[in-house]
């Protein structure tokens, strides 16, 4: 199986330069967010960190499709980019990872990483890995039920396919043509294992057995991903079905602020994924078609920074919740 | 009013709940076509069809999954795993999932799906269609467990689970499917969850019970009354957790004895949370231990009926265990 690269440019794939300006944003706002985090954490103002970085052309590319108030997005911890893309804010997240009272995923309840939005339609998602992925079949059965043409898009690391819930939940797509989009961001790294001691043959292969498409994609190629993701929610919302998607990427940081990745992998390997970061790339992009130069890529950059600036001072002298707010919240009132 | 038995009762509190709202559906193994291994889901896809009475794959943390997700996209699910001992599987969805929605999202989130799971020694049942597995989930803060077992609460029961923005686990003794029948009002009785229900007035002892145990624990309650005099107040808690405490509370105050019984196994079963609360909170009213009754710590009842029959607290030990206890 090939792995899909950007066959076209931006204007083939219906994309204008707003819609290119606003990835690359999203981008490199994921990717400057998650290093104000690390700070945090070493200054041991944040408790822990959960890194997107080097996964951000794979989310926002995939996410980009996404109709807000009308699709559905099962995140993992990872996904800062497509959060961000969909409306929360650097303030939600630092908010989040400080544990503040006003952290919008769970009040300073969950770990960074576990999003959460009704009014965005990311469902709240929780630690142990894969288990979104049932929960994802039945949002897209419900469209499937009334006939709707919503989509659903789920997501996780190479390694949330080894366990069941992900063979269950590409088993019962497959069988109801359910409006899913599977987006696999393979990492390579689950915590420290390598993904040959992870996936046995390939990911994107194993889509066929379940009767519908699966597409190995260039995840560190914005447009790549956008255009194999395009196609699937198309597929999707004209009923035809679900699509999975194996983003090949890299995790550049350690698992998370816990982790030492000395442990485990060579820092030339490390190096060497940094020669093919995903927004590094889509600038040089973006450069060559004359859609972005120097200056205005700098005045981006201090946009971000500034914003990113002002989010963290805003989450540092937030407020925690009332301790006893720990008591609340166990049932929903009818 | 209709005179029907549990397993009519269920019928009709799902079929109601589905007329009534679009959004209610139910699904899992062999509930369409087959209409359920007991019976209980029959007709319901030929009235509702197949998207709304729906056949899943052998899978049952795809079943409470996709029952959470159905739930999150508007829909009012009612997941059926086929037999409780093949709950485990589901045991992520439940205890990590469907229970801590609303809290780990700050109330943004809630998960209004209900788990219908028949449970219980049977015979020929064995270790894998036999146990009693309330207390795995009687832990889990977010989850509402109940269990009737009379026909008239059930149907009104499983309306108020269907009807609770929370995921409910509820449990149907299999034994008790058929066993009784009784008048079942028509129209909306209304159950609400976390209410107890004394079946039986009485100034001596006390006994709490449910499912199969509940039936055997009232028909030694009425000899004990024509042999000995003694009278026997019978509480039956209806939901497991969260427990009605006040009103097993008041009957130990009322009696100063009590006695648990259930056919779960005896050690870190849920009569042990019910004897904690009675000894801590009723102690001075007491007059004698807190005692209970329950099935030996070995994994299931038998496949063999001397064996399974030896597994079950038997209305024998339990008429002995209330004699003991009157004598205090």
């Amino acid at each position: 199986m090939a792995i899909r690269e950007t066959s076209a440019g931006h204007e083939a794939l219906g994309l204008d330069e707003d819609d290119l300006r606003r990835m690359h944003y999203h981008m490199l706002l994921a990717r400057r967010v998650d290093e104000r985090s690390w700070i945090l954490n070493r200054q041991g103002k944040a408790a822990f960190v959960i890194s997107c970085q080097g996964q951000e052309a794979a989310q926002v590319g995939a996410a980009y499709n996404l109709l807000p108030g009308n699709d559905f997005l099962y995140p993992y911890y990872r996904d800062s980019g497509m959060t961000l893309l969909l409306g929360q804010t650097p303030r939600d997240q630092f908010l989040s990872l400080l544990g503040k009272k006003e952290d919008p995923n769970s009040g300073g309840r969950q770990m960074p990483g576990h999003y959460s939005s009704r009014r965005l339609n990311i469902v709240t998602s929780s630690a142990p890995v894969g288990i979104q992925y049932p929960q994802a079949a039945g949002t897209a059965l419900a469209y499937r039920i009334r006939g709707e043409d919503g989509v659903v898009l789920v997501c996780g690391g190479e390694a949330s396919t080894s366990g069941g819930d992900w063979h269950e939940a590409m088993n019962f797509a497959g069988i109801h043509d359910l409006p899913l989009v599977f987006l696999v961001e393979n990492n390579v790294y689950a915590i420290s294992v390598h993904a040959e001691f992870q996936v046995a043959g390939s990911i994107a292969k194993r889509a066929e057995g379940y009767g519908f498409p699966g597409h190995e994609v260039d995840g560190n190629d914005v447009l790549a991903v956008y255009e194999v993701a395009r196609d699937a929610f198309g597929r999707a919302r004209a009923g035809e079905g679900p699509t999975l998607i194996e983003a090949k990427t890299y995790r550049i940081t350690a698992h998370s602020s816990d982790d030492d990745d000395r442990r485990y992998r060579e820092r030339e390997e490390i190096e060497e994924w940094r020669q093919k970061d995903p927004i590094v790339r889509f600038e040089k992009y973006l450069m060559e078609n004359d859609i972005l130069d120097e200056s205005e890529r700098d005045e981006i950059s201090e946009r971000i920074k500034a914003e990113v600036a002002e989010a963290s001072k805003y989450a540092e002298d937030a407020s925690f919740a009332d301790p006893e707010d720990v008591l609340s919240g166990v049932y929903a009132e009818a | 009013m209709e005179t029907m038995n549990l397993l009519q009762a269920i019928h009709e509190g799902l079929a109601e709940e589905m007329r009534s709202d679009e959004s209610v559906m139910v699904l899992g193994e062999d509930v369409g076509r087959a209409g359920g291994v007991f019976r209980v889901t029959q007709g319901l896809q030929e009235e509702f069809g197949a998207a709304r009475v729906m056949d899943t794959p052998l899978a049952e943390s795809l079943i409470v999954g996709s029952a959470i997700g159905l739930s999150v996209n508007g829909m009012r699910p009612v997941a059926e795993i086929q037999f409780a001992d093949f709950i485990p599987p589901a045991f992520d969805q439940i205890v990590n999932e469907a229970a801590k929605f609303h809290y780990r999202s700050n109330g943004d989130w809630n998960c209004p799906i209900t788990i219908r799971a028949p449970y219980g020694v049977v015979p020929g049942g064995a270790l894998y269609h036999s146990q009693s597995i309330e207390a795995w989930f009687c832990n889990t803060p977010g989850l509402k467990v109940v269990a009737p077992t009379f026909p008239a609460d059930a149907k009104a029961m499983i309306k108020s689970s269907i009807r609770d923005p929370n995921p409910v686990l509820f449990l149907e003794h299999k034994r008790t499917y058929r066993l009784i029948k009784e008048e079942v009002p028509d129209e909306d009785h209304e159950v609400p969850l976390g209410e107890a229900r004394v079946h039986r007035e009485g100034a001596d002892i006390t006994v709490v019970a449910y499912g199969l145990m509940l039936y055997t624990a009232l028909e030694v309650a009425e000899k004990l009354s024509e042999e000995h005099g003694i009278q026997t107040e019978v509480v039956e808690p209806r939901t497991l957790y969260p427990l009605d405490k006040e009103t097993i509370l008041d009957s130990a105050k009322k009696t100063g004895k009590v006695l648990v019984v259930s056919e779960a196994n005896l050690t870190g079963s849920f009569s042990g949370e019910i004897a904690a609360i009675v000894a801590h909170e009723a102690f001075e009213w007491l007059d004698g231990p807190v005692m209970r009754l329950g099935a030996p710590d070995v994994p299931a009842a038998a496949f063999a009926r001397p064996m399974m029959d030896y597994f079950m607290p038997s209305a024998k030990e339990i008429e002995a265990a209330m004699l003991e206890l009157a004598r205090y």
